[in-house]
């Protein structure tokens, strides 16, 4: 299992022929990494995202995960965190539970009660009946809840308090398997950086910079957030 | 809580010195099996990959031995948790000395400053 668990070639990705939201991207993920997707907004982390998980077709390039191209294999092992949640307003917690079992065979009915439990959430409530906030979580917990070789999450924490980050981040830890890769997206770097092992800096469609933190650290004596603040300033 | 770290220096040196105190504080004694590295990760709030390099770090020094069916545990050998903890205080001390000579401060002050300080705390 030496090789890359994804790998991106020659990456490009055309709207309407004319926005250019990638750029020939290369990009390769190692097993057991959890990676930092870094950009500003409009650079093209949620285009990158969608084709990973198929729903966007790339113009050009090539996309491997686990050696298959995206497909109906490759959702069986990549759990995917959208960017807007999708809970079905008029369920309970729980049947969306039941859901997520049904269509994953990989889903963990025991991690996903003891996380709800960790937050402090009734099983029972109806999902609309739910803070946008508490959504987000529950969104979360679904997606972490699959034993996956691959999570994909775009913007996981942005609408969570920040005491929900530090169990969720914790979460991430705890669930964290040698073999599986977590890619995720956000614009909150100070909260995520000390768990990350590699970061990317995606920049008009292009990766400017894939480096580990602590490497960026020692170079430049300031933390991630800083040198990213450094390379984006306007 | 995880740990507090400085956001400005390698995560991974800041985590080796934590366990390093630590073991030279007493707080693992010699012979004390390690908390696992998933579980340092986890009370840190940092990735475990960091943690397991951290691990091979102090493995390398010395000052923690890998038994091939149990896990990590804190060495026996004394003498060298007392020359770790040697180095430790001479590098705080050298920070110290730097930091006293910056703001302008002369040997004989520090040291009349510095007994007054230790008294009171």
């Amino acid at each position: 299992m030496g090789e890359a668990l994804l790998e991106i070639q020659n990456l490009s990705k055309t709207y309407a022929k004319k926005t250019i939201a990638l750029d020939h991207v290369d990009l390769t993920v190692g097993r057991g990494r959890i990676v930092g997707l870094l950009g500003p907004n409009g650079s093209g982390k949620t285009t990158l995202i969608k084709i990973i998980n198929g729903l966007l077709q790339p113009s050009e390039g090539t996309v491997l995960i686990d050696g298959s191209a995206p497909s109906v294999t490759t959702k069986s092992f990549i759990s995917y965190l959208p960017e807007r949640t999708y809970l079905s307003p008029e369920l309970k917690i729980k049947d969306m539970f039941y859901m997520f079992a049904d269509f994953y065979a990989d889903f963990s009915m025991t991690a996903a009660e003891q996380m709800l439990q960790g937050l402090q959430i009734d099983p029972e409530a109806v999902i609309k009946s739910l803070s946008k906030g508490t959504r987000e979580k529950v969104q979360l917990i679904l997606v972490m809840s699959r034993q996956a070789k691959l999570y994909v999450l775009d913007e996981p924490i942005a609408g969570v308090d920040p005491a929900a980050r530090d169990y969720i981040l914790k979460t991430i830890l705890n669930n964290y398997n040698p073999e599986a890769s977590i890619i995720l997206s956000t614009h909150l770097i100070s909260d995520v950086e000390n768990i990350l092992d590699d970061i990317i800096f995606i920049k008009y469609g292009k990766i400017v910079l894939q480096s580990s933190v602590d490497n960026i650290r020692a170079i430049h004596n300031e933390s991630v957030d800083a040198y990213f603040r450094e390379v984006f300033s306007c | 809580m995880p740990w507090i770290l400085d956001n400005n220096l390698p995560i991974y040196t800041q985590v080796l010195e934590r366990i390093e105190i630590r073991i030279i504080s007493g707080e693992y004694k010699p012979g004390d099996k390690l908390p696992s590295v998933r579980e340092l990760a986890s009370e840190a709030g940092v990735n475990p990959n960091t943690m397991q390099k951290a691990c091979t770090e102090l493995e390398r020094i010395g000052l923690v031995i890998t038994q091939r069916t149990n896990g990590r545990s804190v060495t026996t050998d004394e003498e060298l948790i007392r020359s770790c903890k040697d180095r430790l205080i001479r590098n705080r001390m050298q920070d110290f000395v730097i930091h006293m000579q910056a703001l302008g401060c002369g040997k004989e002050t520090v040291i009349t400053l510095l007994q007054q300080e230790w008294e009171e705390n």
